[in-house]
């Protein structure tokens, strides 16, 4: 029998502790300079960790994230662009690496929907509102105001 | 007492057709006994689920390993509080739970909704009964958690250690009081569309429950967010786990709906929206349950590999969301729309507001499903995590935030944007002064980090005036502001608690994000290590033996300014040997909002130890402000407004307003 520990919802966060003691970033990973550091310590948050899901590099204890950061840092020490190091990490190991998509067609409608729902949504209520103004404030027809006339005659 | 349990789930599963077909029956040919079978049945269908939970709670508290479910997720050796609430720390107990309490509301709207109109009541009844049906089956089909072991194993496997956490007994519990509850808006609105017409005891029914259900969800998440953050030994509140978007989605949602209703209660418009909004809401309640027990998600979290449990709880929301939806395209264009509203007015900062959050949980969801969807289509894997979802929602959520003080000041039907401007002023002052404080008097403080601070005290200070404005504060003799102030409706506190709640876990988040501290570095005993002006001592490792684990206790002293042991942090590493698994126990000093946090890491050659350690300013608002947001809806809920029944029934007062507690 397998067992099958599916937990209750946010519970199962707690599973990422399966990965190890959290303990990600080592001291003898840290660079001495501490600017170069906070930039390798920024990438790292980006870098998804191959091996455990939904663990940036920075947080996981895996092995596997220990390299990518050690990459990660070597890189930087070589003088790369923060941009030289994604892109270098990425033809190495694909975009799915990246815990923020890039920009590209396939991610179009990822990127996309909070703008244009925001914009379809504003429009709507706009026109929406105004149509159901101009109805409100639309003149009374002739037997309405006979109507209204009689009654205030009363 | 087991087979009890049994057999009292699959009567409750029957008991639940019962309830689904023929008060539906009932109310369709105006039969006034088909409908009155609803109540009973309803009520007697949560005792039989009691039941069964309290026969499956007993197999756990006295380890009774000849249940599957128990073997898997229990041991002999474990403390009694962490049996019980292993009853709920796996898959079928939690679904057991589920089931307990959408039974439990729907015997709460059987017992105190005798004030409702017949037919509306029988309809409620029979939506909620189907759903209970729905999941009854998939208990009993895919997820039975009394399949007996023969022959009985002599020790269980344990409960897995991370869950050995008084987090268990709380998180899971009010979560799901969250997300079932909304259930009761889903049946309401599913019965108004069965009926075609919504009338005021609807309006009047729907916010309570709204509140309710929100009011648990809020705790809820709150709770799940400190559990990970003092479990997790890395110090982090949200990480944007797919799991965590499937309980905030219903949350974001839910705080739309939350407001639409109050639209729709004081000047019946958005009614439709609103109708649809419940319905959505439940449905993404609903998408949560699929998106963590189906195992559908490639996270950590979805351990279940077995696709009958998917694909069963898939087929139960396409027809609850299929056919809720379906019926609202057949049925909503005949529901009458309600009242008319100039843009700048209350209504019009309460559709803001929609659009908004809306946007939001459309984002939230886009961002979770996306990579599924792009693996699906394309076979191409794609991750989405934390990154996208901070520039994504947070620039969603700025604008939401910095209107938010003027909502509650705007006057219904046509307000005047410029004089409330005004008496916010004081407000942008003291915001402003945080701002330029923040910025120019602490040390490394960003431009985002002052904008951070302002606004967190353009919130609270935004709600602190709206209180001040009501009582007639600069108006009227302080005597009579506070006669005022003390006469306020309830519900104007619960508006002003909520969204200074809110301002607080803005400023925690803030305070965390912009001014946390963080060093790592390998100590031995005896070395003291500063942080942020703090001074720690490590006093050195001592090995523990707890019930069913043995630890390494990291002692530290906190240094105070005399030279003397202000405080003493302990940090830990569990060793669970039934499953041979780590856990590391954070130490925690809280000094103020703001806590010393520091966690163990691995042991070196050289009798060192690696130590994490971070300051973090004002976190504990994060958490504090959401309990606030508890307090708001909590003083909503008494407000006298929602517990007086519908006008032609004055005759039961209290009767509509079953959980608020009726004094």
């Amino acid at each position: 029998m397998s067992a099958r520990f599916s937990l209750a919802s946010l519970v199962l966060l707690l599973a990422l502790l399966f990965a190890g003691a959290a303990q990600a970033v080592k001291p003898d990973e840290v660079l001495a300079d501490p600017a170069l550091e906070a930039r390798a310590r920024l990438l790292s948050e980006g870098l998804r960790c191959m091996v455990c899901q939904n663990q940036s590099i920075d947080e996981s204890d895996a092995d596997l994230a220990r390299d990518l950061r050690i990459l990660v840092r070597q890189r930087l020490v070589a003088g790369d662009t923060d941009r030289q190091v994604m892109d270098y990490i990425v033809s190495r190991y694909g975009e799915f690496v990246l815990l923020k998509p890039r920009f590209s067609p396939r991610n179009s409608l990822l990127w996309g929907t909070p703008v244009i729902l925001l914009l379809v949504g504003g429009i709507f209520i706009v026109l929406t509102t105004r149509s159901r103004r101009s109805l409100a404030t639309k003149a009374l027809s002739a037997e309405e105001q006979a109507a209204l006339d009689r009654m205030l005659s009363d | 007492m087991v087979e009890t349990g049994h057999f009292a789930l699959v009567l409750a599963f029957v008991l639940s057709l019962v309830q689904t077909l023929v008060p539906l029956i009932g109310a369709r040919t105006g039969n006034q006994r088909l409908m009155a079978v609803g109540g009973p049945v309803t009520v007697t269908g949560f005792a039989l689920t009691a039941l069964s939970f309290a026969a499956l709670a007993g197999a756990y508290a006295s380890s009774d390993f000849s249940v599957a479910s128990v073997w898997e997720n229990s041991h002999s050796l474990q403390p009694l509080i962490y049996k019980i609430t292993g009853t709920w720390g796996n898959h079928e107990g939690s679904m057991l739970l589920w089931v307990l309490i959408l039974t439990f509301f729907g015997a709460l709207v059987a017992a105190f909704g005798s004030n409702l109109p017949a037919t509306l009541r029988a309809n409620v009844l029979a939506v909620q009964g189907a759903i209970g049906a729905t999941f009854f089956l998939f208990i009993l089909a895919t997820s039975n958690p009394f399949t007996r072991l023969n022959p009985a194993p002599i020790e269980g496997r344990d409960l897995n250690p991370i869950l050995q956490d008084l987090g268990l007994a709380i998180h899971p519990p009010f979560l799901y009081l969250g997300y079932v509850g909304f259930s009761i808006c889903f049946s309401f609105s599913v019965a108004a569309l069965i009926e075609g017409r919504i009338d005021a005891s609807w309006a009047r029914w729907v916010r309570p429950w709204t509140l309710v259900a929100w009011m648990f969800l809020t705790g809820g998440i709150a709770m799940g967010s400190y559990w990970a953050y003092y479990e997790l030994g890395w110090g982090g509140f949200w990480f944007w786990d797919p799991v965590e978007n499937a309980s905030f989605m219903p949350w974001l949602a839910g705080t739309a709906l939350l407001h639409s209703a109050i639209v729709m209660e004081k000047r019946s418009a958005l009614k439709i929206w609103t109708l649809l909004l419940a319905i959505l809401t439940f449905s993404l309640s609903l998408l949560g349950t699929f998106l963590v027990r189906s195992g559908v998600l490639t996270s950590v979290h979805a351990f279940a590999t077995d696709p009958t449990r998917g694909v069963f709880i898939l087929c139960i929301l396409t027809l609850f969301i299929g056919g809720s939806l379906a019926l609202f395209a057949l049925r909503a264009p005949r529901l009458t729309a309600g009242g008319l509203f100039h843009p700048i007015s209350r209504e019009g900062a309460l559709v803001l507001n929609n659009l908004f959050l809306t946007t939001a949980t459309a984002t939230v969801l886009v961002g979770t499903l996306y990579p599924l969807a792009v693996e699906a289509l394309s076979g191409g894997k794609i991750s989405v995590g934390a990154p996208f979802f901070n520039l994504t929602f947070g620039p969603l959520m700025l604008p939401l935030l910095v209107v938010v003080p003027f909502g509650p000041l705007l006057a219904w039907k046509r307000g005047d944007v410029f004089a409330v401007a005004q008496r916010l002023m004081a407000a942008f002052a003291a915001a402003l002064l945080a701002m330029l404080v923040t910025g120019l008097f602490i040390d490394g403080a960003s431009v985002f980090a002052a904008l951070g601070v302002g606004l967190a005290f353009w919130l609270v200070c935004g709600a602190l005036t709206d209180l001040a404005v009501k009582s007639g504060f600069g108006n009227v003799a302080p005597s009579i502001m506070l006669r005022r102030f003390a006469g306020l409706p309830r519900s104007v506190f619960g508006t002003a608690l909520a969204h200074l709640g809110l301002g607080l876990t803005v400023l925690g988040i803030v305070g965390t994000l912009c001014f946390g501290t963080e060093k790592i570095l390998s100590m031995h005993a005896g070395e003291s290590v500063e942080l942020s002006g703090h001074t720690l001592r490590f006093e050195g490792l001592y090995p523990a033996q707890g019930p069913n684990y043995s630890e390494d206790r990291g002692r530290f002293s906190l240094i105070g300014a005399d030279g003397g042991i202000a405080a003493e942090i302990t940090s830990a590493k569990r060793f669970f040997p039934v499953r041979q698994m780590t856990t590391t126990e954070s130490g925690i000093e809280t000094l103020g909002f703001s806590q010393l946090y520091l966690s163990l890491g691995d042991e070196g050659t050289d009798g060192s130890v690696v130590v994490r350690l971070w300051w973090k300013p004002l976190v504990t608002l994060i958490w504090g402000g959401a309990f606030v947001m508890m307090a708001g809806a909590a003083m909503s809920l008494l407000d006298r407004r929602l517990r007086v029944g519908a006008p032609s029934r004055r005759r039961k007062p209290a009767a509509t307003m079953p959980s608020a507690g009726v004094p």
